[in-house]
């Protein structure tokens, strides 16, 4: 377990007592590069969320290595683009895990600032204010300030979104450097075809987690096809989700065959529910 | 010239610490606004003014004309509304605004409740318009007071805030920062309402914080700029209102505030990003 950068027991996060990811179990190993693929409403965005700590468990835990720096580049930013600010104070923001609130900046903060922009192909941009960027611009300077966060788990929500072909390939090559660099990474992304050619691993979400392990295994038809039938809405009439019955009544985490089953349910399930069943 | 700029200046002892006291509240209100209206949250100031009125009415009635009770009392009234929205917006579904909106409303009409049952309107008018003219030791000491707190507040929790402006989930994904900071940052608006209620009144001292800031909006597109321009607007506002006041024997805040809002008209209009290069003008344009 020493090498798990990201752990769940019996996860579920959700909104309004209805659950949007749903007894999530198992380990994100450090170092590795996840996709995680869905529908709509699966609970992708949510379980990013559930990660960074901006939203609470409603059951169950999500334990990280402690002092890991963690990236977040979330789908709907709340970024204010009409605040009157440049891109390279936009990217510098990424040094405050590095310098917190009254740090200074020092000469080799601003190189690296300097270094992501070049990364991201963006030099020369440093002085444009953000509402005179692209949407694509945008989204790239986003991933300029991921660099400089220099962090050690990096979430990115459908960071594909409004790109071009040519900058998908280089934010692409960006992940796998961050891959290569042992960081872990995962990302929300909608294109089947990009997840089997670059993703070596794949968690297939449709509230339950559905598939969790080797992308080929994980993205074979008949998983698809059970991820595609979840059923999106929620029921106000929906049953209590009971502690006791859930592992029986339909397919969960318990049933799913993954590769990152390290830990032992039987102790896992005492530990979880002390949380209590709130979750439904 | 001598006669009318300086001298008011230089020889009345009430004219000196009117302009004492009214630089240190734009020096201290004048950056606060700057982010009020950049976080759209101008009318905030406003709603925070009203709430201030009962606080302040509750010290005047039971020490009369005194800055201290006053004070007090109107910060009282302003944290109460000020934590009562902000807790509402941060932990239910409802929106800023909606909330600040029924606490200040409240806040108003138990206001106007008790001035109604206690006072008489040359009361009432004490506390709305202030008396920029009668600024004594006591009052000023309080001002310059708030003015430090707020600087140097700012200067401490810069990062923070403009992180919390430009990107606030950002800010909560690094750091635990986002919540207090915001609750901070509304203490310095109660802060500086309350500094400047004693001498432009519960209503118009919202105004020294809000028209410079929404003018400087029109000449720059940074934010340390903006600040300091909306700092030098509050300072030229004061002397001018001032001037005009003893001049033209007018009630001062009012003047001030009027000087503020000639200022914002003129850069609405003849501002670097104002009606008149950007709409008028016609532009030429590079080919890249």
């Amino acid at each position: 377990m020493t090498d798990a950068c990201l752990t769940f027991r019996d996860l579920t996060l959700g909104y309004n007592s209805h659950p949007a990811v749903h007894h999530l179990s198992g380990a994100v190993k450090t170092g590795s590069l996840t996709a995680v693929v869905g529908a709509n409403g699966s609970g992708k965005s949510t379980l990013m969320k559930g990660i960074v700590g901006v939203l609470k468990p409603m059951a169950g835990t999500c334990l990280n290595t402690k002092g890991a720096r963690i990236a977040y580049l979330p789908q709907q930013s709340e970024l204010d683009r009409s605040f009157p600010a440049r891109v390279v104070d936009l990217v510098s923001m990424g040094l405050w895990p590095r310098r917190g609130l009254l740090g200074r900046f020092t000469k080799d903060d601003r190189d690296d600032v300097a270094k992501a922009l070049m990364a991201v192909g963006l030099e020369g941009f440093e002085k444009r204010p953000l509402d005179t960027l692209s949407g694509g611009q945008l989204q790239r300077t986003l991933f300029a300030r991921v660099l400089v966060q220099d962090a050690d788990l990096i979430l990115l929500d459908e960071p594909f979104n409004a790109v071009d072909a040519k900058t998908v390939g280089d934010l692409i090559l960006l992940i796998k450097r961050w891959h290569g660099e042992n960081r872990t990474v995962m990302v929300v992304v909608h294109d089947l075809e990009l997840v089997r050619e670059h993703f070596p691993e794949t968690l297939l979400l449709a509230r339950q987690p559905v598939a969790w392990g080797v992308t080929k295994e994980t993205l074979r038809p008949e998983n698809l096809l059970r991820a595609r039938r979840f059923d999106e809405a929620w029921h106000d009439n929906a049953p209590w989700c009971e502690p006791d019955g859930h592992a029986h009544d339909h397919d969960h985490a318990h049933s799913l065959d993954h590769s990152h089953h390290h830990h032992d349910h039987g102790e896992s399930r005492e530990h979880d529910h002390e949380s209590g069943p709130r979750a439904a | 010239m001598y006669d009318f700029l300086i001298a008011p200046f230089v020889e009345f002892g009430f004219m000196q610490r009117a302009l004492a006291g009214s630089l240190m509240l734009s020096l201290g209100a004048c950056p606060v606004g700057v982010f009020l209206m950049l976080r759209r949250m101008s009318l905030t100031g406003d709603a925070m003014a009203h709430a201030i009125l009962p606080g302040a009415a509750v010290g005047f009635y039971m020490f009369g004309l005194q800055i201290l009770p006053m004070t007090i009392g109107g910060l009282i009234a302003g944290v109460v509304v000020a934590l009562g929205a902000g807790v509402v917006s941060r932990f239910t579904i409802q929106k800023e605004d909606a909330s600040m909106a029924a606490f200040y409303l409240v806040s108003l009409a138990l206001g106007v409740l008790m001035v109604s049952i206690k006072g008489s309107s040359v009361d009432l008018m004490h506390v709305l318009f202030g008396t920029v003219l009668a600024l004594n030791n006591e009052a000023l000491t309080l001002i310059a007071m708030i003015c430090g707190t707020t600087l140097l507040t700012l200067a401490i929790f810069w990062r923070a805030i403009i992180a919390e402006c430009l990107d606030p989930l950002f800010l909560r994904s690094v750091s635990h920062l986002g919540t207090p900071v915001h609750f901070i940052f509304l203490s310095l608006v109660v802060l500086n309402l309350v500094g400047g209620f004693q001498a432009l009144g519960t209503l118009l001292s919202v105004g020294l914080m809000i028209l410079p800031a929404a003018a400087a909006r029109f000449w720059t597109a940074r934010v340390e700029r903006m600040c300091a321009l909306a700092i030098l607007i509050g300072f030229a506002s004061c002397i001018a209102g001032l001037l005009i006041s003893y001049h033209q024997s007018l009630p001062s805040g009012p003047a001030i505030i009027l000087s503020a809002g000639a200022v914002y008209f003129f850069s609405t209009i003849f501002g670097t990003r104002g009606v008149f290069n950007t709409r008028l003008r016609q532009h030429r344009h590079r080919t890249a």
